[in-house]
């Protein structure tokens, strides 16, 4: 009979960017159960529709997460321009559907970084988020921000991207593509990196529908999820697939990544070619009223906006379900077996953004 | 597909002893932004004509516009830098610069004031 | 999103509904309360192949009600995130953290009715 120990983990550890606890329950080595808690930097994001205005509070909805802000933001304003019955100019919804890819590309080569990190491989780190400021440099040409975009706004976008630029930007990514090859190759090649992450955290296809995983999670498990598929702003008239892994471990939810990184430049590509002139917003007027849900693909997954409104300028409530709410279910029944030195690459691996979960 | 398992990183290692380093060396090259890059607010003061929408379409309330006294106020620390004032301004007085604000060491620091003169005002009326 | 049912239920007849909808094979989307002047909406939201579906329960402020989470276990969370934001009591969570998912230094903060000076306008 081996003696069952607490370990407490979080919410200060190397590889977390962003504070969560765990009290994992051992015997001997191995995780029999772990306890999450999360609710350190709940900051009440959602009760501040109380005082803010609909429109300025785009501001708010692109502060709900640094790192996917853009898709915060742009899904907050879908929200709004679908209960008001708004109609998008086809210019801007393309730049919507643009940035989101940037958005998603610079939001997955942070993770690989990260994950490099946390497996120990510090040159690998430097080079995935090397190469992650040439996008963040082609985000900031075109919008004025880096990370905090600021491009969205209810009714449109608030800037637009001239044809020479657009031209550089796929000229750029052409020039970059065989960069992120020759480092995201590793990920998928290495001995050491397979050896960590092949067969760890294992999540069946049943499991993760049953715990409603969303994203890279549900994807890696065989349960092709993309809320993209459902066709808002441009996504529609774009043809892609998506992808889906086998395995449900580590590695496979790693690779995932590593491929939704060069669709997502496939998806710019095809933006490019059928991007139209005209108009990129409309103005937007009255206050509206009745309830809606939408779900945007983020990069971590599919995201959950519930507006209603009541016809005044300020919202009665806004919710926000982030992709990663839904991922700590998962997340804990994954870690439930596996070995202690493995709880850093499975807690890793649902991409953790615990800002965004806790608003 | 899996050609080499070990060392897979070895040709990108190699390649790092010979190349330029990928930051830039700060105090002595300095980054360049770009035109579209949001740093700061300026406000050519001259044109100003004191209409108040700046302050009201600022979603933190960075701006206190003041008439009477021909003053304009910018709390930098609270600014988000969004550039809804720019869009606002009527006389194309605000500018957005792609420098940023310069650092302060105290929460009370980092406020712009602008005055217009008084012979201008009246040049204005 | 096409289609966005909104059932509404009676709240003693909830976890029957919800279990109909585990075994139908829906996923649990998320778990919403909105504050109301008398007392909390509760939305449990649904998805099986872009089919949304949403159960809706009204409650006074101070009724108990059950937790969904023996049938979706990943409900804890949000039951839980509920119990702690909106004072809402809720039996039976399968890990409770009695209303202490978030570190607040307010209990229920979103609880509060809305500034009245904002109400107005």
């Amino acid at each position: 009979m081996t003696k069952k120990n607490i370990i407490p983990f979080g919410p200060q550890h190397p590889v977390l960017p962003e504070p969560i606890h765990l009290d994992l329950v051992t015997e001997d080595e191995k995780v029999i159960e772990a306890v999450p808690s999360i609710g350190f930097i709940h900051r009440g994001l959602e009760k501040l529709v109380d005082i803010k205005d609909f429109q300025d509070f785009v501001h708010i909805a692109e502060r709900v997460c640094g790192i996917c802000s853009y898709m915060h933001g742009m899904s907050y304003c879908q929200t709004i321009e679908q209960i008001m019955n708004i109609q998008v100019p086809e210019r801007g919804l393309w730049l919507r559907t643009i940035w989101s890819e940037f958005s998603r590309i610079h939001s997955h080569l942070l993770w690989l970084g990260l994950a490099a990190d946390a497996m120990g491989f510090e040159s690998l780190f430097m080079h995935t988020w090397r190469l992650r400021e040439y996008i963040l440099d082609i985000i900031e040409m075109t919008t004025g921000g880096r990370v905090i975009f600021g491009a969205s706004k209810v009714g449109g976008t608030r800037m637009d991207i001239n044809s020479e630029t657009l031209s550089y930007i796929i000229k750029r990514l052409k020039e970059i593509e065989p960069e992120f090859k020759e480092a995201t190759s590793v990920f998928i090649n290495d001995y050491s990196i397979q050896h960590r992450l092949r067969g760890v955290g294992v999540l069946s296809k049943k499991e993760v529908y049953e715990l409603g995983a969303v994203g890279p999670v549900a994807k890696a498990s065989g349960l092709s999820s993309d809320a993209r598929k459902y066709g808002y702003a441009m996504y529609s008239k774009i043809d892609f697939e998506p992808i889906v892994e086998e395995d449900g471990d580590c590695f496979a939810r790693c690779s995932i990544r590593v491929k939704e990184i060069f669709q997502s430049i496939d998806i710019i590509r095809q933006c490019a070619s059928q991007i139209c002139d005209g108009e990129v917003s409309v103005n937007v007027k009255g206050f509206p009223t009745g309830e809606l849900f939408t779900r945007v693909e983020q990069p971590r997954g599919e995201v959950i906006y519930y507006v209603r409104a009541n016809g005044t300028k300020f919202l009665e409530r806004f919710r926000v379900r982030t992709p990663t709410f839904a991922n700590i279910p998962p997340m804990v029944k994954a870690l439930q077996g596996c070995q202690i030195a493995d709880v850093p690459n499975i807690v890793l691996t649902i991409d953790p953004c615990i800002s965004c979960t806790e608003r | 597909m899996r050609k080499s398992l070990v060392f897979t990183f070895t040709k990108t290692i190699g390649r790092n002893f010979f190349k330029k380093p990928a930051t830039l060396m700060y105090p002595f090259k300095k980054r360049e932004f770009y035109p579209a890059t949001r740093g700061r607010i300026f406000n050519s003061i001259e044109q100003c004509i004191f209409c108040g929408l700046c302050s009201r379409k600022c979603p933190t309330n960075a701006i206190t516009v003041t008439k009477e006294s021909r003053e304009f106020y910018l709390r930098s620390l609270q600014c988000i830098v969004c550039g809804s004032c720019v869009e606002a301004c009527p006389k194309k007085c605000l500018i957005m610069e792609n420098q940023y604000s310069s650092f302060v060491v105290k929460n009370t620091e980092g406020v712009y004031h602008y005055k217009q003169d008084e012979s201008k005002a009246a040049e204005q009326a | 999103m096409d289609k966005q049912e909104f059932i509404q239920i009676e709240h003693n007849s909830l976890l029957e509904k919800v279990y109909n909808f585990s075994q139908d094979g829906y996923r649990l989307v998320q778990i919403h309360c909105t504050l109301l002047d008398t007392g909390f909406e509760l939305n449990y939201s649904f998805d099986k192949d872009n089919k949304f579906v949403n159960l809706r329960i009204i409650i006074d402020k101070d009724q108990e009600i059950l937790s969904i989470s023996n049938i979706y276990w990943s409900a804890f969370l949000y039951e839980n995130e509920i119990s702690n934001l909106f004072g809402v009591k809720i039996k039976n969570i399968v890990i409770d953290f009695n209303g202490a998912l978030y570190q607040n230094s307010k209990k229920a903060p979103f609880a509060e009715p809305k500034p009245a000076s904002e109400k107005k306008e």
